[in-house]
């Protein structure tokens, strides 16, 4: 049992216009087992704090914390926390030139967990995995992510996912730009990782389609680098019919932080 | 990925940092080039010198360069000159301006079975079959050489293994090598001229492939750190022949290949590849010429290189050029470079030429991208470490034109040249 802790984050950027916080004060406890749904509109701060937790430079933390089974995650390089057990299903994930899928593979497996995968296992691991996720076998032959379509690159996040076996996994927005049958072969793949019953789940989202498949236990409505709002399942599809409208600044709702799903 | 380089100065130059006419595109950059200058080698005097291109052929195009055997024929370089620009002139150790008497690195070849090797003197017939030189260092060297040696793969013959030819310097002295590599008819050979140790050389190349003929040349720089090289490569390409060419340039203070493929039958295929792994210091560079001048030909050119350090410099030059005969022609060029580090210096000029619009395809590229932290980032987020992301990358950059070589121990032996060089930036 894990628990991924965050607490009063504060995250700024440099722009040429100077400093500008994005995140203002986002506390969150996910266990495992647990699914967490972060919804919110555009520009809301959602992607930014997926990019913090897995460490990306461009994201400056001005104060709080974030702790994995009470170690200091803001202490720890990227490729620490990759270790330490946090994956990061990235919302545009980048083509890496002269690297093949399948020495990339093995080389995280093996940075991950310390050793080299034994390689009859192995192979036969990513082979059924690539299957399942319906990525041509021939795929491990080309280089990572290059050339592949906007749904290929998201099937291929999930299929590390799949095989690396994170603590927490954190999607950002990895339903976005999937047709219907993609979406539900990237969502079983979620949801197998997460029955296996040894990872937790942070799902970021704009839209409520993904959670038809991906049931969340905990809603959280990100607005303006806050959480404004939280509840179980059945907030997700409030937000599917009123929108975020009602939580504009002005919109007459009270946005009081709710407690802390705890 | 790809940046535009902003600064114009030349390494070598500090006290000019512009030259006149600099353009991306790199035509008609010397004042010497320009029809108005009343320079020896300009305007009608080009044309008058010229084998290739002749009346009607603009000074600007690639056609209209000098060539000959005589360096007095060619004016002392200034640096001035497109060809010579990119160079710094003051590394060469004379081999633009001194006789060049110094012994040349010593030749030992190891070849199999049909093999015809000979060392041949200055009168030979066959010397001057296939190339004419295009520069003042490369004529130096025709002038001095004092032995050539000539290798033969016989008609129809297919060589069971590779020809090593082992080039081994041993000292500062400027020097001209010659060679001849002829394979006749339907023949089938790889040749490997692997050159070692501390030289200064001016070395030219003459390559036939004659009808049907299939040859790799295979061109290894790993030279010691003070080493100075120039070496032009020509290879002329009967009817139906196959060519590759693979340069790898790893070591040495200056290295400068020309290589040249000339199409003179159709139906003939060049290939020209090349590596190169410019460390701090280290100037190397490539100039290419595919002279298409025959119906339905292919050419297909890539070079990839990797710099680090501190003015660590690698040029690149590809000229093609489709002549109005060449219909049918399909070429492609491209030049990738990684930069590893802040303070190295690429630069890359893809030139394509075309006087007739009756061709299969034409195209040309060039990227010179940073080590990319978007990568960085993606690679560390699966737990990988900076330094083994970082191999990863530089590893699987280059080794697209290391499986080019398709000699296993040789595309060994430079992998493992590769991993010392990201090594050494890892210090």
């Amino acid at each position: 049992m894990s628990t991924l802790e965050i607490k009063d984050l504060h995250v700024s950027i440099d722009t040429e216009q100077g400093t500008k916080e994005i995140l203002k004060g986002v506390s969150l406890i996910i266990r495992t087992g647990e699914t967490h749904a972060i919804m919110g509109p555009n520009g809301s701060g959602k992607s930014t704090l997926a990019s913090t937790i897995a460490g990306h430079p461009r994201y400056n933390v001005t104060s709080g914390s974030i702790t994995l089974d009470g170690e200091n995650v803001l202490d720890m390089s990227v490729d620490e926390r990759a270790r330490a057990g946090l994956f990061l299903a990235m919302q545009y994930p980048v083509e890496v030139p002269g690297v093949s899928m399948t020495n990339f593979l093995r080389t995280a497996k093996t940075a991950i967990d310390g050793e080299a995968p034994k390689l009859r296992t192995w192979t036969k691991d990513v082979k059924a995995a690539m299957a399942q996720l319906r990525i041509d076998a021939d795929f491990t032959q080309r280089n990572v992510n290059e050339g592949f379509s906007g749904g290929e690159k998201k099937r291929v996040e999930i299929l590390q996912l799949e095989l690396f076996k994170p603590k927490f996994a954190i999607l950002d927005e990895t339903d976005s730009g999937l047709d219907v049958d993609a979406l539900k072969v990237v969502s079983e793949g979620v949801n197998r990782a997460h029955d296996e019953g040894n990872m937790g789940t942070l799902l970021i989202t704009h839209y409520t389609r993904i959670l038809r498949y991906i049931k969340p236990d905990f809603v959280h409505v990100f607005v303006e680098g806050k959480i404004v709002d939280q509840g179980g399942a059945e907030l997700a599809d409030r937000l599917e019919d009123e929108g975020y409208d009602r939580y504009a600044p002005g919109a007459g709702v009270a946005v009081a932080p709710a407690a802390a799903a705890e | 990925m790809t940046e535009i380089t902003e600064e114009k100065a030349r390494i070598g130059a500090p006290s000019q940092p512009f030259i006149n006419g600099f353009t991306e595109e790199g035509e008609n950059l010397s004042p010497i080039n320009t029809s108005e200058s009343k320079a020896p080698l300009a305007g009608e005097a080009v044309k008058a010198h010229s084998h290739g291109g002749g009346v009607g052929i603009p000074d600007s195009s690639r056609a209209g360069r000098l060539t000959s055997y005589k360096l007095a024929d060619f004016a002392p370089l200034t640096g001035m000159e497109e060809d010579w620009r990119f160079t710094p002139l003051k590394r060469l150790r004379g081999l633009h301006s001194d006789v060049l008497k110094g012994t040349a690195p010593a030749v030992d070849i190891t070849a199999p079975e049909g093999i015809i090797v000979e060392t041949v003197g200055r009168d030979d017939a066959r010397i001057g079959s296939a190339a004419i030189p295009e520069d003042r260092v490369s004529a130096n060297a025709w002038e001095n050489f004092s032995e050539a040696t000539v290798i033969t793969v016989p008609e129809e013959h297919q060589a069971t293994g590779e020809i090593m030819v082992s080039i081994e310097g041993s000292g500062l002295e400027a020097s001209a090598q010659h060679f001849v590599i002829i394979a006749k008819r339907f023949s089938k050979a790889v040749v490997v001229l692997d050159h070692r140790g501390t030289a200064v050389v001016a070395e030219n190349v003459e390559i036939l492939v004659e009808d049907g003929a299939q040859l790799t040349v295979i061109s290894l720089q790993e030279w010691t750190d003070d080493s100075v090289h120039a070496s032009s490569q020509q290879a002329k390409l009967s009817r139906d022949a196959k060519f590759k060419h693979i340069v790898v340039s790893l070591g040495g203070d200056l290295v400068r290949l020309t290589p040249s493929a000339r199409f003179s039958g159709p139906g003939a295929e060049a290939e020209l590849f090349g590596l190169y792994y410019a460390d701090a210091g280290q100037h190397l560079e490539q100039r290419l010429f595919v002279d298409h001048a025959v119906p339905n030909c292919k050419s297909n050119v890539l070079y990839k290189g990797a710099l680090q350090g501190r003015n660590a410099h690698a040029v690149w030059v590809g000229d093609v050029l489709i002549r109005k005969e060449a219909e049918g022609t399909d070429t492609y060029e491209a030049n990738r470079n990684l930069v590893l580090t802040d303070g190295a210096r690429a630069d890359s000029v893809p030139n394509l030429e075309i006087e007739t619009g009756l061709i299969a395809g034409a195209g040309h590229a060039s990227a010179t991208g940073r080590f990319d932290d978007e990568h960085l980032f993606y690679l560390m987020a699966r737990g990988i470490p900076e330094k083994v992301a970082r191999r990863l990358v530089v590893r699987g950059f280059l080794n697209e034109i290391i499986s080019q070589i398709k000699v296993p121990a040789l595309e060994e032996r430079l992998t493992e040249a590769v991993e010392r060089e990201l090594a050494a930036s890892e210090n």
